[in-house]
């Protein structure tokens, strides 16, 4: 059974937009909670300003852990608990709980990465002019790896699109879900092209944002 | 004024204990411009980062201005850390602020007024020539410029003291000797005490007043720049002190100048106001001598005069004697003997 493209453009659209929420506010929560990780987790290390044997064990033992799982076995495993913090387990609200739980921990990753990436001598400068932790935090590891860090949370924007997807194949909604019940279940080639279209240009606008930005803040 | 007594500082690596800094006892005084050299890994920079408290140490104490860094609180910590300027290497500016950001950075720490941290980095970057250079990033200055701005940025808050970690290392010598200027005037215009630690002699000999010579973490040399360069005590400064100041040319110059008929060759040491006068020809002229300098060199440490003359005398044999007598009243000379191998 076909689609009529004459009302189903409207489906499209809302699909997209639904797409664009998920991946957003993923990435707003994603980030806040990501770069407080990652932050924290970079902070704790060995001979940092901050070290914490039992934090950073804590928290690199559960990025750890999470990581690795692929996300459709995560988003089903953790069902029961987004029915708890959501209410439901079915809509673009349902699939952003999740969605920011793995996008955290990816991002905590990327964020400690681009933190080891300072030099230390630069820290060690601060310290010697009598900046504090917290002093050290805001004005020299966010400023001196943001470049870095925009081109990390693009990476992980790019993922988020592909988390949507698979969200949607069990009900999160957006472009995925379109894909699947009129592409896939209905055989309908064109829903599928167009879907695929669509998320395409999506992640070329994502990448074309986070290049810009990064260009800007590194000045190349 | 900066004391060490009977500093220690041991780092443990796993199992292995490196003991970096051993039992060193000496002060810095106010206004000195004080100099440690030693080879690389011979603890300088352990020995440096205890000023501020960046190591701890392990035992002993340090002291500035009387106060025992152990006793403060981190708060107090940071309030002394910004007395104390400091200066790398590797420059360790912010590569994601400007020039005039760098410098500004302490005094926002301190959370000085928007209007006042523009007044000071204005003043700071006219100091060291860098005015110009302002609104520009950090990677398009080169290390000399990086550099003034690391000591723009570290005289901000207006410290009482400025330690250097091998600040000219990274620098070709020309660099280097503008740098060592500019240290100059830190010192002579602002008052600030300068502790500086490098692995090159001609840093010493440049503008330090006061230097200690370090090596497996202890302290073997201590004193007035001029003292221990014309009278190095222990093997190791004796080879800093070559490293600046070859004194004599090599084996085999000096064999082919005497197989050409210079039996006896002297060499002349001698510090400070005697180069004032023309002692040399005022002498072999009394006597009727003439003398050929072969080699030598006249250097400069803290306003005296160094030199070192390698020469040989032509003339009657018994006068030759009486010029070498009476110069032996005013300088050292010494005839060289060669090892006939
Ligand atoms: N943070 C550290 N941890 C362990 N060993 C260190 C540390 N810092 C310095 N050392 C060791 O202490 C010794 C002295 O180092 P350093 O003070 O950097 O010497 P220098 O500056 O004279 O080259 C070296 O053997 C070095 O490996
Ligand atoms: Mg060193």
């Amino acid at each position: 059974m076909k689609v009529d493209w004459s009302t189903f453009y409207q489906h499209i659209i809302e699909a997209t937009g639904e797409t664009i929420y998920m991946v957003t506010l993923t990435l707003i929560f994603g980030s806040i909670f990501g770069i407080t990780v990652g932050l924290a987790l970079f902070v704790t290390r060995q001979n940092n300003i901050l070290e914490n044997r039992w934090i950073f064990g804590i928290l690199n033992f559960i990025i750890n852990i999470i990581r690795p799982i692929p996300f459709i076995v995560f988003l089903v495993f953790l069902m029961p608990v987004t029915r708890t913090v959501m209410g439901t387990t079915i809509g673009t609200g349902a699939a952003i709980f999740p969605m920011a739980i793995m996008a955290t921990f990816s991002v905590a990753r990327i964020v400690e990465q681009n933190l080891m990436s300072i030099d230390p001598g630069v820290i060690e400068a601060s310290k010697a002019m009598g900046a504090s932790p917290l002093q050290i935090i805001f004005t020299v590891l966010i400023p001196e790896a943001l470049g870095p860090l925009v081109l990390g949370l693009t990476f992980v924007s790019i993922g988020l699109i592909d988390f949507s997807a698979v969200a949607g194949y069990v009900g999160g909604g957006g472009l995925g879900q379109v894909a699947i019940t009129y592409g896939y279940q209905r055989f309908d080639t064109s829903v599928m092209i167009v879907t695929v279209v669509i998320l395409i240009i999506l992640v070329q606008i994502a990448q074309w944002i986070g290049n810009t930005i990064a260009k800007k803040l590194m000045r190349r | 004024m900066i004391e060490f007594l009977d500093v220690s500082k041991t780092f443990k690596i796993a199992k292995r204990e490196v003991h970096a800094v051993r039992n060193v006892s000496l002060t810095v005084n106010k206004g000195d411009i004080f100099g440690v050299i030693g080879f690389s890994g011979a603890g300088k920079s352990t020995l440096l980062r205890l000023v501020n408290l960046l190591e701890a140490p392990t035992s002993g104490m340090v002291k500035i201005n009387d106060t025992d860094l152990a006793s403060l609180s981190a708060k107090d910590l940071r309030q002394l850390r910004r007395r104390i300027g400091m200066i790398f290497q590797n420059f360790n500016l912010f590569s994601s602020r400007t020039v005039a950001g760098n410098v500004a950075y302490p005094l926002k720490l301190e959370g000085v007024p928007k209007a006042e941290i523009e007044r000071r980095t204005a003043e700071l970057l006219e100091f060291v020539g860098l005015s110009d250079k302002a609104k520009n990033f950090p990677e398009q200055l080169s290390g000399g410029q990086k550099q003034r701005v690391g000591i723009a940025r570290a005289l901000a808050t207006n410290p009482e003291i400025l330690i250097c970690d091998e600040a000219t290392s990274a620098l070709d010598p020309e660099t280097t000797a503008d740098i060592l200027k500019l240290l100059k005037r830190v010192n002579k215009e602002l008052g600030i005490t300068v502790l500086l630690i490098t692995h090159e002699m001609n840093v010493i000999t440049t503008i330090c007043n006061r230097v200690a010579v370090m090596e497996n973490g202890e302290v073997i040399e201590l004193g007035d720049v001029l003292d221990v360069f014309t009278k190095p005590e222990h093997p190791t400064t004796q080879r800093f002190i070559e490293s600046v100041n070859k004194d004599l040319p090599s084996a085999e110059l000096l064999k082919e100048w005497h197989a050409a008929g210079d039996k006896h060759i002297y060499q002349v040491t001698y510090t400070g106001g005697a180069t004032n006068q023309p002692l040399l020809s005022q002498v072999t002229q009394k006597y009727d001598v003439h003398f050929n300098i072969v080699y030598g060199s006249v250097r400069e440490i803290q306003g005296n005069l160094l030199g070192n003359l390698v020469l040989s005398f032509k003339g009657d044999q018994d006068k030759v004697s009486k010029a070498i007598q009476e110069l032996q009243a005013i300088v050292d000379i010494k005839e060289v003997i060669l090892d006939e191998s």
